[in-house]
């Protein structure tokens, strides 16, 4: 299936002595990589299949010389848009990951859906819930996740390695300090530590590295017929944006001129004021 | 908020990270705000948005408005902490880290700034050198920050005096000399009208400096050191398929196939068969920064924490060192207490040995007492001993093997800086087999090991005089410095070693000895092993003693003293009284002698010395004995 393979027009010669930003992202992320695998024995890392968590992967492989030693968790809304699942059976295979996949089944026999229920309430059900009941399930001590900086404000406050407790709280305003590289490597009973290695990545990296490494990605995020999806989420909630940009020169092109934020497509963000905030402190990632 | 950025420079150069730091209300706000505005950094309308706040309020407009707006814009609410805000100059991109102006700030301070390359101090002419103003310098110090600008802002509060600017920059200098910190500009700004932040200013014609903004441009991002000598720090060995990488980063140096490699502590060599990357293009080097796998040629054990280096320039290998060590939690650090230490990615319990100085961060000045513990904010300078062998370098050479952090509780309580190290030449202790020999363990590795040496402390004394109370409290204390002991007791021995012993003579006389050999197997072991028995006879005290030395252990006497009427008016166990009554036979002191030792190593009078000081008299003339020896002598 070379459907989903970007041919890289970059050239990928680097010279060691002198390192790009990218490469300098790439090594501390690969760096956070290996310290999480030997600190935690029960690892899990979350797939959206967007393009940040096919960065983590391929980092993931990077960090482990093309193994990925851990399974990899898609947390399935039931609203996925079919490009997005064909990727995801595609990249499975082509990756030989281990996959596990997550439905909140008691919550959709409830009738919770975008139906008839608010985005924020759906979001908290389908995503975060199901993380909670997978999480309990397989009692995973950390999570490695793709979330940036740059994407939300609620964000920027994170750490490398943040830790979450039972309830999922997330207790921004009293962080432990992180220096040095050296991270907070224990969860209590029922914790969980969130592990970030693309924290300080910007969504132009990411499309950069993407670009320079010749990472899959699904095609949603070029333009069709003068539309593209930035961000992708549930398909009832996520819109387009207006675009003709069909190559990554043309994304970064687009995002450099830009002045709108990249979750703007995505409804539950909007849903009321504050509404990153709230799904974040319960547990959102 | 998103700039314009310039593609090559993106790729090619990274983002300078800056952090502003200085006492509060010096203008470090008002110089931010300044900054974005003056590099058109700043959302459209975001000014006139602000001026119009301002208007509406009665209030005189202020830049540090502006950025208070864009980090509540930011916020939604949220406290700021470590943030992030962006700005370009011509020449490059940068990220401010860390806003001021919250109130952990030392926490985060110091998370921001040690991810800094370059820090900008702020300080008002008007009110000049401040207590954070040298506090958070010396932080900056600490954190191993380089490249330092200095503002003297708000000049317009100093009509603008060259005089006022070069007292306050000389004040400022002096201070910096002591931390061996140099500024790369001293400035003076008026941040609020702009003076000297992107222009020239007219008003200080007699400055020749360049600008906050040229100053910016003359800063370097701070590199990985490919000149330093190399230290390659081991995460993880994998074996995911039929190779064996030994994964970690390059902190400092360069490593090339071909190789010879020197692994500490293990002290081991190979050579480097290759250098692994996964979809990278084969490279036969591998510099500082690189986080990369290597094969070796020759399969030696490796694991994480070990540091390899090239035989030429090795890291120094100890298990006790010197420091400065800023604390930077509520509960206080403590002699004798044990903590984990981080240092690169080894992890070993260590403890404080003592704490030699307490320095007051923001004056400099010393105070030479001898502190038991140290406080939130402050920075001692102390000796540290570990369990196990830790490779370091002086931080003033090394930095990045030069500094540590203490854990505990899985949080970091705080961090230090190494200095004062000796490096030895390890191809001699190599050909010597100085180090870690791989034959049978000797006592000094154990005590090398432990901290410690294990030694037998052997209690004699009347029944009541307090043997087994300030045994116990003895034993606390020493387990309290992280040391490996144990106290043997009649509780402990006569239910199951010496089961089939009563006390008669005979009986007595192989309690001891039983007593005598497990004491030294267990001194042997390591262990401080202090033993609470009556013992009255000085025959098998001397029997003891000689047991102990055969075992090479130490063997230290403690006459718990107080006299007969004392132990009989205390009796906690009602014995006296019934020897009295006849109801127990062959009992020391009323019907069997007791042999009070003429050569004691450490007596104490329980009935003058509270359980605390006698404790506190023996740990006195037992601690020194129990010293470890230093590895590199």
């Amino acid at each position: 299936m070379v459907k989903f393979v970007i041919i890289a027009k970059e050239d990928t010669v680097m010279s060691q002595l002198s390192h790009t930003h990218l490469d300098q992202l790439e090594n501390q992320s690969i760096f956070i990589f290996r310290e999480a695998y030997h600190a935690f024995k029960n690892i899990a890392m979350p797939w959206s299949m967007g393009k940040d968590s096919n960065v983590l992967i391929w980092l993931a492989r990077k960090s482990f010389f093309g193994k990925v030693p851990f399974p990899v968790l898609h947390i399935d809304t039931t609203y996925e848009f079919p490009e997005m699942l064909e990727f995801r059976d595609w990249a499975t295979k082509h990756y030989n990951l281990n996959l596990i996949v997550k439905i909140n089944t008691e919550a959709r026999e409830r009738g919770i859906g975008y139906e008839t229920h608010d985005p924020v309430t759906v979001t908290h059900e389908l995503k975060t819930v199901a993380l909670q009941q997978v999480l309990a399930e397989y009692k995973w001590d950390a999570l490695i996740t793709g979330i940036r900086r740059d994407e939300d404000p609620t964000r920027a406050k994170e750490r490398y390695f943040s830790a979450r407790n039972a309830q999922f709280e997330w207790d921004y305003k009293d962080q432990p300090p992180e220096f040095w590289e050296q991270f907070v490597t224990a969860a209590a009973k029922g914790e969980h530590v969130r592990v970030q290695p693309l924290l300080d990545w910007t969504e132009v990296d990411i499309w950069r590295y993407i670009q320079r490494e010749n990472i899959p990605i699904p095609q949603m995020y070029f333009a069709r017929n003068g539309k593209r999806f930035r961000s992708l989420g549930c398909s009832p909630i996520t819109q387009p944006i207006n675009s003709t940009a069909s190559t990554i020169d043309e994304i970064i092109a687009e995002l450099e001129s830009t002045r709108t934020t990249e979750r703007a497509g995505r409804a539950q963000d909007h849903h009321e004021r504050n509404a990153m905030q709230k799904l974040r402190a319960k547990g959102f990632l | 908020m998103k700039q314009p950025e310039n593609p090559q420079s993106e790729l090619r150069d990274p983002k300078l990270k800056v952090v502003f730091v200085g006492h509060v209300d010096h203008g470090k706000s008002t110089l931010i705000g300044r900054i974005l505005h003056d590099t058109d950094s700043l959302p459209e309308g975001k000014i006139d948005m602000v001026k119009k706040a301002c208007a509406a309020e009665g209030m005189e407009f202020e830049f540090a408005f502006v950025l208070d707006a864009l980090l509540e814009e930011q916020k939604q609410n949220v406290t700021i902490d470590t943030t992030q805000i962006p700005f370009r100059t011509a020449r490059r991109n940068y990220v401010i880290i860390d806003a001021p102006g919250h109130k952990e700030f030392l926490k985060n301070m110091i998370t921001g700034a040690s991810r800094a390359d370059a820090a900008i101090l702020v300080i008002a002419a008007n009110e000049g050198v401040r207590e954070q103003s040298r506090r958070h310098a010396y932080l900056l110090s600490l954190l191993g920050i380089k490249q330092l600008i200095v503002v003297i802002n708000k000049m317009d509060l100093a009509e603008f005096s060259e005089k006022r600017f070069l007292e306050v920059e000389s004040e400022y200098r002096k201070f910096l000399v002591d931390l061996s910190l140099e500024a790369r500009a001293f400035i003076p700004a008026a941040a609020r009208q702009g003076e000297n932040v992107a222009s020239r200013s007219e008003k200080m014609a007699w400055y020749r400096g360049p600008t906050v903004l040229e100053a910016f441009d003359l800063l370097e991002p701070q590199k990985a050191d490919v000149d330093l000598p190399l230290r390659f720090c081991v995460q993880d060995v994998y074996r995911f398929d039929e190779r064996r990488i030994v994964a970690g980063r390059i902190e400092t140096g360069t490593l090339r196939v071909g190789d010879e490699l020197v692994f500490s502590p293990a002290n081991k060599s190979s050579v480097v068969a290759s250098i692994e990357r996964w979809n990278a293009p084969p490279d036969g080097a591998a510099v500082a920064g690189d986080s990369i796998g290597i094969t070796l040629s020759e399969q030696i054990f490796i694991e994480r924490g070990y540091v390899a280096s090239h035989e030429t320039d090795t890291p120094i290998e100890t298990n006790r060192f010197h420091a400065d060590l800023f604390w930077i939690v509520r509960e206080p650090l403590r002699v004798g207490r044990p903590y984990n230490l981080r240092l690169a990615t080894q992890e070993v319990k260590c403890q404080i040995v003592s704490i030699e100085q307490v320095m007051n961060s923001s004056t400099l000045e010393t105070k030479i007492d001898k502190r038991e513990q140290l406080e939130r904010n402050e920075v001692g300078r102390l000796t540290i001993e570990t369990r196990g062998p830790l490779v370091i370098d002086n931080h003033d050479r090394i930095p990045n093997l030069g500094r540590f952090v203490i854990v505990d509780d899985d949080e970091i309580y705080g961090g230090g800086t190494i200095f004062g190290g000796v490096y030895t030449d390890r191809s001699v202790a190599k050909s010597q087999n100085i180090f870690w020999s791989e034959g049978k363990i000797t006592a000094r590795e154990r005590a090398l090991r432990s901290g410690h040496r294990g030694a037998v402390v052997w209690f004699t004394g009347l029944s009541g005089a307090g043997k087994s109370t300030i045994a116990q409290a003895l034993e606390r204390e020493l387990f309290n410095r992280a040391m490996q002991t144990y106290v043997l007791d009649g509780d402990n021995v006569r239910h199951g070693l010496n089961a089939n012993l009563g006390f008669a003579p005979e009986d007595r006389v192989e309690n001891i000895r039983r007593v005598s050999e497990v004491a030294k197997l267990m001194a042997d072991a390591g262990a401080v092993v202090i033993t609470a028995f009556i013992s009255p006879y000085r025959m098998d005290r001397r029997r003891a003693r000689e047991i102990a030395l055969e075992g090479n252990a130490e063997f230290i006497e403690v006459f718990v003293d107080a006299p007969l009427d004392v132990c009989e008016t205390r009796d906690p166990k009602n014995l006296y009284k019934k020897a009295r009554a006849g109801e127990i036979r062959d009992f020391t002191g009323i019907d069997a002698p007791y042999e009070a030792p003429e050569d004691a190593e450490i007596v104490v009078h329980t009935d003058r010395q509270s359980v605390d000081e006698s404790v506190a008299t023996i740990l006195e003339q037992l601690l020194p004995r129990l010293k470890a020896d230093e590895p590199n002598e």
